[in-house]
Formats: C-alpha cells, sequence, structure tokens
C-alpha cells in the first residue's frame, strides 16, 4: 500500500511486479496519460509540480482509505512530476484482489481522489505557444468564463 | 511579529517570482498573510480557492502563526 511522487519516467512491467500475489485472482491497473488536446485546444505537453512530501502523505492516505473501504490484497500509485510529453505515463494505480469487483472499485476511487486531494499542479502547454495552470485560471474577462469553482475538500 | 518560512508552487510560485522565502509578518493567522501577500504580489486566486499547510500538514485558515512555522499555499490540484 504504497504512495509515490516520481520524477523519473514510470515503468509499468516493473510497478505491476510489485504487486505480485498468489491470493489475487484480479489485478486492475490505470494508466492516465499525456492527451494531445483538452478543452478544445491542442495540447503540445504537460508540466507537473507537486509539493512531495504533502503529496506522498495524502496520497497513503487515499490508498489506506481504499484499502479500508474494499476488500483488497495490495494497492499502489505513482505519480509523475516534471515534463512529460503527448503520451508519456502521467500516474499509475494498480489494485489486486482476490475478485476482480473490489480491485476495480478501488482502482477507481484511488485515481478520483488523487485528482481530487493530493497537492499536485498541471500546467498545460498549448501549440499556440500559450501555457496554463489547470483550474487556476480566475482572473480577467477571459479566464471568468471559465473559471473553476474550488474542488470540495 | 512573527517569522516564518513559505514554500510556493505552481502559479504562486510563478506569481511570487521565487519558490521560498523566510518573512517577518505582523498578520496573526495563515489567512491574514495570504491576504497580505496577495495584495503585494497580486495573487490571482482568491483565497476561496487556495487551501494552506502549515508543517507538513492542511491547516485552517484561521490558525494563528507562530515563528518558525513553515507555510504552502495550495492552488487548486489536477493531478492525473
Amino acid at each position: 500500500m504504497t504512495f509515490r511522487i516520481s520524477p523519473e519516467p514510470l515503468d509499468p512491467a516493473a510497478l505491476a511486479g510489485q504487486l505480485l500475489d498468489l491470493r489475487a485472482g484480479a489485478y486492475v491497473e490505470f494508466q492516465g496519460r499525456v492527451r494531445n488536446h483538452n478543452e478544445g485546444r491542442a495540447v503540445n505537453a504537460l508540466e507537473y509540480e507537486a509539493y512531495a512530501a504533502l503529496a506522498e502523505k495524502e496520497g497513503a492516505r487515499i490508498v489506506a482509505e481504499a484499502a479500508a473501504r474494499f476488500p483488497i490484497l495490495g494497492a499502489a500509485c505513482v505519480h509523475r512530476v516534471g515534463r512529460l510529453e503527448l503520451g508519456e505515463l502521467a500516474v499509475w494505480v494498480g489494485v489486486t484482489s482476490a475478485h476482480r469487483a473490489a480491485a476495480f472499485e478501488a482502482c477507481r476511487a484511488i485515481i478520483d481522489e488523487t485528482k481530487a486531494r493530493v497537492p499536485i499542479w498541471k500546467k498545460e502547454h498549448y501549440a499556440d505557444g500559450a501555457s496554463g495552470w489547470i483550474n487556476c485560471a480566475t482572473a480577467g474577462p477571459a479566464a471568468a468564463a471559465t473559471a473553476t469553482p474550488p474542488a470540495a475538500h | 511579529m512573527t517569522t516564518v518560512t513559505l514554500h510556493y508552487f505552481a502559479l504562486l510560485r510563478e506569481q511570487r517570482g521565487r519558490s521560498s522565502e523566510s518573512l517577518t509578518t505582523g498578520a496573526a493567522t495563515a489567512g491574514e498573510l495570504y491576504d497580505e501577500l496577495a495584495r503585494r504580489h497580486g495573487f490571482t486566486l482568491p483565497v476561496t480557492h487556495v487551501r494552506v499547510a502549515i508543517n507538513g500538514e492542511f491547516a485552517a485558515w484561521d490558525t494563528t502563526l507562530r515563528t518558525g512555522d513553515e507555510l504552502v499555499f495550495i492552488p487548486p490540484v489536477a493531478g492525473g
């Protein structure tokens, strides 16, 4: 049951290997990858930044909550930081359980809570040369239309 | 007056122009300090969009500041 911030590229095969468990009939994995568009704009690259100490603490709580809520055997999540190119792996979640339902549900809960709670920030670099921090547009008339209400913590 | 250390991330790091600083302030609480710095540096995020961590843990905006505290203002998160 771990959560880690990684400045190095993620190796999903190696990460999955750490969850090998002969009691597990199910292994569910989520890979979040860098997409070439967002809200109608062409994206060239992403930059992730984290407050690593608190991110790993909050992330560990999320994984522990999933383990308390669902009958799983193992769970881990790793999130990249730094500049990522299109198609690169940004976040990886792996969960094992005896039967598939718990692994699917726990995997979904871990990625959803990670996106909502962990202090990680994402800057999009657009094809037109502009860039912006996601969820942080709150100033100016253009931003007002896209401003996001504060997440429910 | 209290002297605290601040670490900045993401949009706030860019708007402050540095990633950390030590600061002596008359602000009594974390929320008062954010208001003071937002005015001084033109932070665009209203305090309602920001959270604060003190000494490595999420904290309430009305937490009283003590000398030696380490603060991080947390802009809206966007992992995944």
